[in-house]
């Protein structure tokens, strides 16, 4: 090749063929997927370069040397050091430096093929986009997407520009705003590649179309080009696309994602102009989510930690990697049958014991019922629906546990039955088997004492409905080894799930955390805010059901019952759920004990539909002076991070992210907020521990952060500082 | 109290703003130039000495664009002298170009201004114009953009008028429209619609429908429950007030302001413009003022403005003898009257614009005349005219006869 020396090439690998077309295969090292690294872009920099002013080449074929896609995207890891270190104008730089390598390659003067041998998401396929020709592999993994969206942030390098101009307004925002790929023959269909291709005949196609000498130009860049369906406020599907599509938008993020609205803009502003001014726009509309928190708080969490949650990287170093290969799940009710179900579907062999063969088998008919209705909408096979059934054997017998390498109980939240299960149990099991309890409330510590091997016991808490729900809390019990978290993982990691592990305390870390935002709820009832503010605020902050309803779902008699459990088990103060007690007793006395009794905070008229309860405001008066929902918003925020804290201080918790990814997949606190820890680092620590000091003398001493959190605020303590 | 004298008022007959409606046939251009030459003729009037030709027009676009007030007056053979301008005040614009006539005149900066306004809803339909305010996402994102149906809906859930409730009202406002007509109670103002043939095609409004009912009404659907939830426009209702548990959904068809074609225009002058055109004024523009409120909810003005207006004009409610508040939806004036507490037989007297419709540029001016004309016909004083706005705005007007 020309000037170029191939030597200094670190990600991409440059062959010129004898018909003078350039062959480009990125292939980054040390990553199973190509990713867009600072390497990588220099590379394609220096190449683009050399294309422009080689005389000999006649067009160029862009492609990836790994086998499993083209490129995954961005490298988040990266990304996500912009924030709280970035202004907003190096972020600009950073995402125009991007962008103009993308626009230097698609006005290089020479035409450019992709042939994309698999999945192009993100930056990847903003590449391609760049490109005068694309054709894609007709392997159904071979995904395109924009995927963006998700991290908060926008497509960065064209994206919100080229797509639309390709493929039309209304075709394009859907992609950037859901961020889901679509499948090679869904983007031939919308005009998002040229062809499809066998992977053999991939480059075969790029070159034919080379020799075929095209016109190296995009169709922005011809004289008179109009976005294909029109642009801007009169294009016939603005009122769709930009009104109710806002409003859609709104509603979905309850306005707490900056990203979703900085796509619209973007597309909106940035295909009234020519592309080169659209980038531009587009590229100060990603500066500004780069620098936002809530972006910082989407990657962290949601991809780079639970990505290491996932990769189970909270297991204890140096135990032999294991699997479960017989489970046994006693109690058929709702969790039990929800656990055996996943497992059977991860290929476990499932023991499903309950008192009597009716109940043990109804647990067997839910998975049943479950696996039809994916049948139904296509998403399973007969064949598959038979092997897992098959899997799982009903029984009372707990003879047949013999051999199981795990056993999960799942019956009812007492203390005596769980004993008499564990021990019925543990006398078939082998000294191989541990032991694990699904109670979301009874310490773990406390309940081992009834398996003989304490160290093999342990707690796993599955959210119901099991099949749906992402997370296993998995707590560990005073005596619990080192061994035993470590298979325990394996089996979390076996079910697809997301495991975080915390320390033995009453109510865990979930629980604990979750009863605080209903506590929260009833207290602001009891105070004599408006019921339906209490319901809007909560989900104005991003809780997914407000605590008047939730708790009529769980019924009110149950915070009862966790009251009086705390009592009987002579727990502290702070662990018997006070703040709301007498409105939860007077709801019982009223005999309005949830939806379950017909009645709770809410009404439930025969013909469906539900509604508060009128008779509320007489019970709980209501003040004429209500306060702002932002106050309420911050209150339920605030009491969830602050328990979360002290769960950190009392070592509940030991690593945030178990925090954070624990309050978001298991309990519905808002992805935003990056979980319960990251809201107090995006508030400031210092801030938000002032302002708990603040809600304190208005709203009661549970806003009171003990003097280590105070000091831990004064002294600016990250959470994520500290970890690392 | 003003220098600003009405001497005169005319307006068309609003026809269906559809295809199938009589004034379809007729440019807005030629609504706005018969309302101009019929103001001219009824007065013999010089218009030599109209200072301005102002019209309100809420879509100053295609053919209603380019200032469509200097190219009526322009096409009405009015002096070459006279200027002409077009503003946009959204529903309240008939009744700002009167306020803004009004000013010039007692600002001693004009002795005569022909106020008015035009819409032609069947040939250039509402959003022709577009704007930040609906498709810009980050415009609509900031202001809560939710439609103005949505709105109205909200008023009502907020103060718990039910679906009888607003369907009564509108039976009302077609009752006594009807009954405005069979009195002739409008037969001073109405200026039929020619053609270019010189043939009337339509002397009377059209839209009413007399004889409606509450089992009428009844059998038509919400017109917003769908799009609210689909669009996502009830979820931002809630976001906006909170204090909501759901949104109700009463309005429909049959009691929100008809879709319809019409121009008015009103001519403003000082005593000695009155003098030297030979002309006797009719009543005083007493005071006026234009407000802004929260604009998702978009349509709760007109109480705010009439406080501002009133305290402007040292008035309380009590002195005012009739009011025109525009029936842009039922729930919009039931707020009024009952903040106000006013009885319904002092507002909307001969009907409004659910039963007559609502010519967006020139409803304001249109309802001005229409409590003038009652005002003399019941030999009253005082009436107030006030109008909600899009984008959260409203504006008000007192009158008081000589």
């Amino acid at each position: 090749m020309n000037d170029m020396s191939a030597a200094c090439l670190k990600t991409i690998r440059f062959e010129l063929d004898a018909d003078g077309i350039a062959l480009i295969t990125i292939d980054v090292p040390g990553r199973p997927m190509n990713v867009l690294t600072p390497d990588l872009e220099a590379d394609l920099a220096a190449a683009i370069s050399c294309i422009a002013a080689g005389a000999s080449i006649k067009g160029v074929v862009i492609t990836s040397g790994k086998a499993n896609g083209f490129i995954a995207g961005a490298d988040l890891k990266d990304l996500v050091t912009a924030y709280g270190r970035d202004t907003a104008q190096q972020a600009y730089a950073r995402s125009e430096k991007l962008s103009s390598l993308y626009r230097r390659l698609e006005s290089c003067g020479k035409p450019v093929a992709a042939a994309i041998n698999g999945l192009a998401l993100g930056g990847g396929l903003e590449l391609c986009l760049a490109c005068h020709f694309r054709v894609l592999s007709d392997d159904p993994r071979a995904v395109l997407g924009l995927p963006e969206v998700k991290v908060g942030l926008l497509p960065g390098a064209g994206g919100t520009q080229r797509l639309p101009r390709l493929i039309g307004i209304a075709n394009a925002l859907p992609l950037m705003l859901g961020g889901e790929p679509v499948a090679p023959q869904q983007a031939l269909k919308l005009g998002m590649v040229h062809a499809l291709a066998p992977p053999a005949q991939l480059l075969d196609s790029a070159r034919q179309w080379i020799l075929g000498g095209p016109k190296p130009e995009q169709p922005w860049d011809v004289k008179g080009f109009r976005v294909p369906g029109g642009a801007g406020c009169l294009a016939p599907h603005a009122t769709e696309s930009f009104q109710a599509g806002t409003s859609r938008l709104a509603r979905s993020t309850q306005r707490n994602y900056p990203a979703p609205l900085a796509i619209a803009s973007a597309v909106f502003e940035g295909t009234l102009v020519p592309i080169d001014v659209g980038l531009r726009i587009e590229s100060k509309y990603f500066a500004k989510l780069l620098i936002d928190p809530v972006a910082r708080n989407l990657m962290r969490t949601m991809f780079i930690n639970k990505n290491a949650a996932d990769k189970l990287v909270r297991r204890p170093p140096g135990v032999a990697r294991s699997a479960v290969r017989k489970l046994g799940v006693l109690g058929a009710g709702m969790m039990g049958a929800g656990i055996a179900h996943v497992a059977a579907l991860a290929g476990i062999e499932v023991v499903l014991l309950d008192a009597t063969q009716e109940q043990a088998d109804k647990g067997k008919a839910r998975s049943a019922d479950l696996l039809a209705r994916e049948l139904q909408k296509g998403r399973t096979t007969q064949d598959r629906i038979d092997t897992a059934l098959g899997r799982i054997v009903c029984t009372t017998d707990y003879g047949q546990l013999t051999g199981c390498d795990l056993v999960v109980e799942a019956v009812f939240e007492n203390r005596d039955v769980k004993h008499a299960v564990t021990q019925k149990a543990a006398a078939v099991l082998g000294p191989h088997a541990l032991f694990a309890s699904n109670t979301s409330t009874l310490p773990i510590t406390g309940l081992a004492a009834s398996f003989p091997r304490e160290e093999q016991f342990i707690g796993v808490h599955f959210f119901s409905p099991v099949e749906r729900m992402p997370l296993v809390e998995v707590i560990r019990g005073a005596k619990t080894s080192d061994a035993t978290l470590a298979r325990t993982l394996d089996f979390v990691a076996q079910l697809r799930k997301t495991p975080i592990v915390v320390n033995d305390s009453p109510g865990f870390f979930t629980s604990r955390v979750f009863g605080t935002f209903v506590d929260e709820g009833m207290a602001m009832l009891a105070e004599g805010v408006e019921p339906a503010l209490i319901e809007n605020a909560a989900r104005m902050a991003g809780m997914p059901v407000g605590p008047l309803a939730i708790c009529d779902e769980v019924t009110i008699e149950l915070q009862l019952k966790v009251h009086q459990q705390a009592l009987a088990d002579g727990l502290p103060e702070r662990f018997q759920r006070l703040t709301a007690i007498e409105v939860v007793k007077k709801m019982v006395e009223l005999g309005r004990i949830g939806r379950r009794g017909g009645a709770g905070f809410y009404e439930y008229p025969a013909g469906g539909g539900k509604r508060l309860w009128a008779g509320l405001g007489e019970v709980f008066p209501v003040r004429p002076l209500q306060p702002d929902a932002e106050q309420l918003k911050r209150r339920f925020l605030f009491i969830q991070a602050l328990e979360s804290a002290r769960c950190v201080e009392e070592n509940v918790i030991a690593d945030p992210m178990d925090a954070d990814l624990g309050s978001i997949l298991g309990i519905g606190f808002p992805s935003w907020t990056g979980g319960t820890l990251s809201l107090i680092e995006t508030v400031g620590v210092d801030a938000f521990f002032s302002d708990c000091r603040r809600l304190a003398r208005h709203h009661g001493a549970r806003f009171l952060p003990s003097p280590a959190l105070i000091q831990r605020g004064k002294a600016n303590v990250l959470y994520y500082q500290e970890a690392a | 109290m003003t220098q600003a004298l009405i001497y005169d008022h005319v307006r068309t007959p609003r026809g269906k703003g559809r295809a199938d409606g009589k004034l379809h046939e007729i440019t807005p251009i030629q609504l706005a130039t018969q309302a101009l030459d019929a103001v001219r003729g009824r007065s013999s009037l010089d218009t030599a000495l109209v200072d301005d030709v102002i019209l309100g027009c809420v879509m100053p676009v295609g053919e209603q664009g380019c200032n469509i007030a200097r190219v009526a007056a322009l096409n009405a053979d009015y002096a070459v002298t006279v200027p002409g301008q077009q503003l946009n005040r959204f529903c309240a614009s008939g009744l700002e170009a009167v306020n803004l006539a009004a000013a010039l005149v007692d600002a001693k900066q004009a002795q005569a201004v022909v106020a008015g306004g035009v819409e032609s809803m069947s040939r250039v339909p509402i959003a022709s114009d577009g704007g930040a305010c609906y498709t810009d996402p980050a415009v609509n994102w900031k202001t809560w953009y939710i439609p103005q149906g949505i709105g109205a809906d909200l008023i009502a859930t907020q103060d718990g008028y039910g679906r009888e409730d607003v369907d009564a009202f509108a039976v009302e406002s077609q009752r006594r429209a009807a009954w405005s007509w069979a009195q002739g109670c409008f037969d001073r103002s109405i200026v039929p619609v020619k053609d270019v043939l010189g043939q009337v095609v339509l002397a009377r409004d059209e839209h009413l429908r007399p004889g409606t009912g509450l089992a009428d009404l009844a059998k038509l659907k919400p017109a917003f429950a769908e799009a609210g939830d689909r669009n996502g426009y009830d979820a931002v209702a809630l976001y906006r007030y909170p204090r909501v548990e759901s949104i109700q959904h009463v309005h429909t068809g049959g009691n929100s302001s008809g879709i319809v074609d019409g121009a008015a225009a009103v001519l403003v002058g000082n005593k000695a413009f009155g003098r030297r055109a030979g002309l006797k004024p009719r009543a005083r523009i007493r005071g006026f003022a234009s407000i802004g409120s929260e604009p998702a909810i978009m349509l709760t003005g007109p109480v705010p403005c009439t406080e501002k207006l009133l305290k402007r004009t040292r008035m309380s409610i009590e002195d005012i003898d009739l009011f025109e508040v525009n029936e842009a939806f039922a729930a919009v004036v039931m707020r009024f009257m009952r903040h106000f507490d006013i009885p319904h037989d002092r507002v909307n007297v001969n009907g409004g614009a659910i039963a007559l419709g609502h010519p967006l540029g020139a409803t304001g001016a249109m309802i001005l005349g229409t409590v003038l004309d009652e005002l003399e016909r019941r030999d009253l004083g005082t009436a107030l005219i006030t109008l909600c706005a899009a984008a959260g705005m409203a504006t008000a007007t007192i009158i008081e006869r000589i």
